[in-house]
């Protein structure tokens, strides 16, 4: 058992708080219908009473825990709530869960990003429900007068048994929430869970089935107006002229006019990132009309001009400079390429790898890319916004909520405390939704046209706009002696706009001469976060290069990373080497266990990979049979080391996803540019995975652990896509080195 | 602008908007049923899967004056309880990660059950290729439809 000291995060736990998260209560159709059992539904409480910040109790023992995290697909909704249910010894059955609304105040890192969410707020999660039952514990001991040490709470009862007196968790529920928090409190043991490590369904499950209003599109006020924008068709271009004459005549339209998103002057973050700065907007009311209207607007466009700007970023400061002109995609690949020649940053070296390279008997060399992709959430952009003239509710669908509403506040000059943001469940973030800017434009339409309004972009205006996944170009070199030993490790690598190296992950620690180089493009094509940004690039670039080391030296794959993980565990080379080796060794061999890698399976053509990201260790085999002369993935089997698993059902379908994700982008997907136009703007020409290109089967394998849990949103994809890439070389023949791999 | 008598739901429903007007907007934006999705407006997605009588459509690319009185079936009008055997397997293999594409799968997947009650994989694939899944529940949904199919 581990002692807490719950002076961390404290702010949540003061106790007359009142919870919102008012019009989104989903509490009476889940309970009264998402039931494994057949015991009483408990009925709504005549009154709540609030404990801390993340959960309140019904006089019936009904309790409600607050999800904090914005859900995007990634389950918290469901996991976060179960990690406070199980410190608090509940009956999961008798929870009802609601989504926070931002509450600075009361949680920290309400972010869904970086697969962060779990272990950001693990310990505050223990501790709420910790306390919780601390303090019923104490109100029954005063109740019952006994020592507080003879009362056990479990699963929603507290039990004296000396005196044989017992009441559940509603009877002392007042009581409870009138007492002080105690300065420590005792968690369970990894052995003890009851509810973590278990599979429970998605709290929103039956809502989902029968279409109740869930995302920020769902959203609905009185008197709401829709906006939709029209932005540059390409990048490199701004707002030169609009005509608006036919639009404003027609059925439904309120108004048309231009918005500036920044104030001059506005010292940005990273996530205010736009591709630009400067659009027109259409408001009626109703999407049709609206959309109908947005197509007669004649807008002149005109180049831009070349531009510099710095932007924060949690604590440190990044310049991003936006050249002029019009891209191509020709062009781009010819700069990447010409890019290993010229003035490149060393990362990391260790030991002589120029010597090494000098001497070696044999060199391979292999470079590969990827291109821009967008992020495609199934749910295109939108936000509400009620900006009135001393407040603002804003509701709808964004990763950063936090970071966001500083932006607004600025932007329309209402304080952060007058600005209320609501969380909606969304239609995938994928990153995308990191960067806020449609949050801060429907603040600004609605305070222009002083009325409730819900701006919402068309999916041509979504995937066109940018913030794209860069293009990545990466060549590596192994050197090896006479012997076909390794001697020496190579990787340059960049893109457009950033670098995507982690210049401190294996192989470095593994090889004595390593030598890791990075350099970036900058181009007005706009790039952000992608799903496991950076590594849903190198670690499909980096595992297949290890396979053609694996053939060059004779080895098997799993073998042959299994000794450079012995060389980095037992004789480390250098000391910032970001990963635990035993940990990475972990998954390959339970993989090759699960996989049966040593079974020869005729007609079945089989690759492998592992990766690192996110705090997560990951392994797929990938099956391929041919049919019809065309490869089809029969099978992935995967061993996933994120720690301790909280919904393993939960976790299981995020891995599972996250490969098909990897692997359908990898296959198909693709933006190109002619003249800083994007091509690709709709389904008909952006091609992302169907049923009938994924996996047939999906086996997931999680490492037993109880190690705090890490990531589980991102880990999963990155490694799949070489251990495809080595299935097709092995069902094929040939090597796959640039995607989209069927292009 | 027009007047529509509709039957959506089994309830008869009005409404008076452009002819033109997909069935999509007329369900989201004028009788409330916000079940039904928006993921690309050009028929590529399925997100806005309804039933026109027994027969999936999109309903993206359907204009309410071609809809006359032939009964629509939406997300919320496939079962009073959520109780059709689709939405049920669809919680017993707890395929949703977002959701927002699952009602168009869902409403798919019940058009296929009514004119194929045993689909074969192929015909699964076949049927339900139009309906896209970004967060890549496809193992799921195809293991849903089959135990729906044995439920039916």
């Amino acid at each position: 058992m581990t002692t807490i000291k719950t002076s961390i995060g404290r702010r949540s736990f003061i106790k007359n708080v009142t919870l919102t998260g008012g019009g989104m209560v989903l509490g009476f159709s889940w309970l009264a219908s998402c039931k494994s059992s057949t015991k009483e539904v408990l009925a709504m409480p005549k009154e709540w009473f609030t404990i801390n910040g993340y959960l309140k109790i019904g006089e019936n023992g009904l309790v409600t825990i607050m999800s904090p995290n914005p859900e995007i697909g990634q389950n918290v909704k469901t996991s976060m709530p179960m990690i406070v249910a199980e410190e608090l010894d509940i009956d999961w059955n008798n929870v009802i869960i609601e989504q926070a609304d931002l509450n600075t105040s009361l949680y920290s890192w309400q972010i869904a990003g970086g697969s962060r969410s779990i272990s950001s707020s693990w310990n505050n999660l223990r501790m709420a429900g910790a306390t919780a039952k601390h303090m019923l514990r104490e109100a029954a001991a005063k109740a019952w007068n006994v020592p507080m040490e003879e009362i056990t709470a479990e699963n929603g009862m507290l039990t004296h048994q000396k005196t044989n007196k017992s009441a559940h968790y509603g009877e002392m529920a007042s009581a409870a929430s009138k007492l002080t928090v105690p300065k420590e409190v005792k968690l369970k043991a990894v052995k003890d869970f009851k509810i973590i490590g278990t599979s429970k369904k998605n709290v929103d499950a039956k809502n989902i089935v029968t279409g109740k209003p869930l995302f920020g599109l769902d959203y609905k006020e009185e008197g709401m107006l829709i906006a939709m924008i029209v932005h540059p068709p390409a990048f490199g271009l701004k707002l030169k002229s609009m005509d608006d004459s036919i639009a404003r005549t027609m059925p439904g339209i309120k108004d048309v006019f231009r918005i500036n998103l920044f104030n001059k002057g506005y010292a940005k973050s990273a996530f205010d990132a736009t591709s630009f700065d400067e659009i027109a907007v259409v408001v009626g009311n109703s999407t049709w009309e609206v959309l109908n209207a947005k197509k007669t607007l004649k807008i002149e466009w005109e180049p831009i001009k070349a531009s510099k700007e710095k932007r924060s970023i949690f604590g440190s400061e990044m310049e991003v400079i936006t050249p002029a002109g019009l891209e191509n995609t020709d062009s781009h690949m010819e700069q990447m390429k010409n890019m290993a020649s010229k003035s490149v940053k060393t990362v990391r070296k260790d030991g002589k790898p120029e010597t090494a390279f000098k001497k070696a008997a044999y060199i391979l060399e292999r470079s590969y890319s990827c291109p821009f992709l967008a992020h495609n959430t199934m749910e295109p952009m939108n936000f509400f916004a009620n900006v009135t003239t001393d407040k603002a509710v804003l509701v709808g669908p964004v990763q950063t909520p936090e970071i966001m509403q500083k932006s607004v506040s600025e932007r329309i000059g209402l304080p952060l405390e007058k600005i209320q943001v609501k969380l909606t469940r969304m239609g995938g973030g994928f990153g995308r939704r990191l960067y806020g800017h449609f949050m801060i434009e429907a603040a600004i339409i609605s305070q222009k046209i002083k009325a409730p309004v819900k701006l919402i972009y068309t999916r041509e205006d979504d995937m066109s706009y940018g913030i794209y996944r860069p293009a990545y170009y990466a060549t590596y070199k192994a050197a090896f002696d006479e012997k076909k030993n390794l001697i020496a490790f190579h990787v340059n690598t960049g893109g457009i706009t950033e670098s995507p190296l982690s210049a401190n992950r294996f192989p470095a620690g593994a090889i004595d001469h390593y030598l890791a180089e990075e350099w970036e493009i900058p181009s007005n094509i706009s790039t952000g976060a992608f799903r496991a940004p950076g590594s849903n690039f190198m670690a499909g670039a980096e595992q297949s290069f290890l396979d053609e080391m694996a053939e060059y030296m004779g080895k098997d794959p799993i073998a042959m990373r299994l000794e450079l993980f012995d060389r980095a565990k037992t004789n480390p080379v250098g000391e910032k080497n970001d990963y635990n080796a035993e940990r990475y060794a972990g998954v390959l061999k339970l993989v090759k266990e699960k996989a049966e890698w040593d079974k020869p399976m005729p007609g079945i053509h089989r690759g492998v990979s592992a990766y690192y990201c996110h705090d997560s260790y990951v392994a797929h085999v990938l099956d391929i049979v041919m049919e019809n002369q065309k490869p089809v993935i029969k099978k992935v089997t995967s061993a996933v080391d994120c720690g301790i698993v909280i919904n393993m059902d939960a976790a299981t379908n995020l891995s599972q996803g996250a490969v098909v994700d990897a692997v359908g982008h990898s296959l198909y997907s693709n933006i190109t540019f002619k003249d800083g136009l994007p091509f690709q703007n709709n389904f008909n020409t952006y091609r992302l995975i169907k049923i009938s290109e994924a996996p047939k089967e999906i086996e997931v394998h999680f490492i037993k652990s109880e190690i705090d849990p890490t990531g589980m949103g991102e880990p999963s994809g990155p490694p799949v896509i070489a251990a495809l890439a080595n299935a097709l070389y092995k069902a094929t023949g040939k090597r796959v080195y640039h995607q989209p791999f069927f292009s | 602008m027009a007047i529509f008598n509709l039957n959506v739901n089994g309830k008869k429903e009005q409404v008076d908007v452009d002819p033109a007007t997909p069935m999509l907007w007329v369900l989201r934006e004028h009788l409330n049923l916000v079940g039904t999705k928006y993921g690309c407006g050009i028929a590529q997605c399925g997100a806005c899967t309804i039933h026109l009588g027994d027969v999936a459509m999109r309903s993206c690319m359907l204009p309410v004056s071609q809809v006359g009185n032939n009964a629509v079936t939406t997300i919320e009008g496939l079962s009073d309880n959520g109780d059709h055997p689709v939405q049920k397997a669809w919680i017993e293999h707890d395929v949703p990660q977002c959701g927002y594409c699952q009602a168009g799968q869902i409403m798919n997947a019940a058009a296929l059950l009514k004119s194929k009650s045993n689909p074969s994989d192929e015909e699964i694939d076949a049927a339900m290729n139009g309906n896209i899944c970004r967060c890549g529940t496809y193992v799921r949904i195809k293991a849903a439809v089959k135990t729906a199919s044995k439920n039916l």
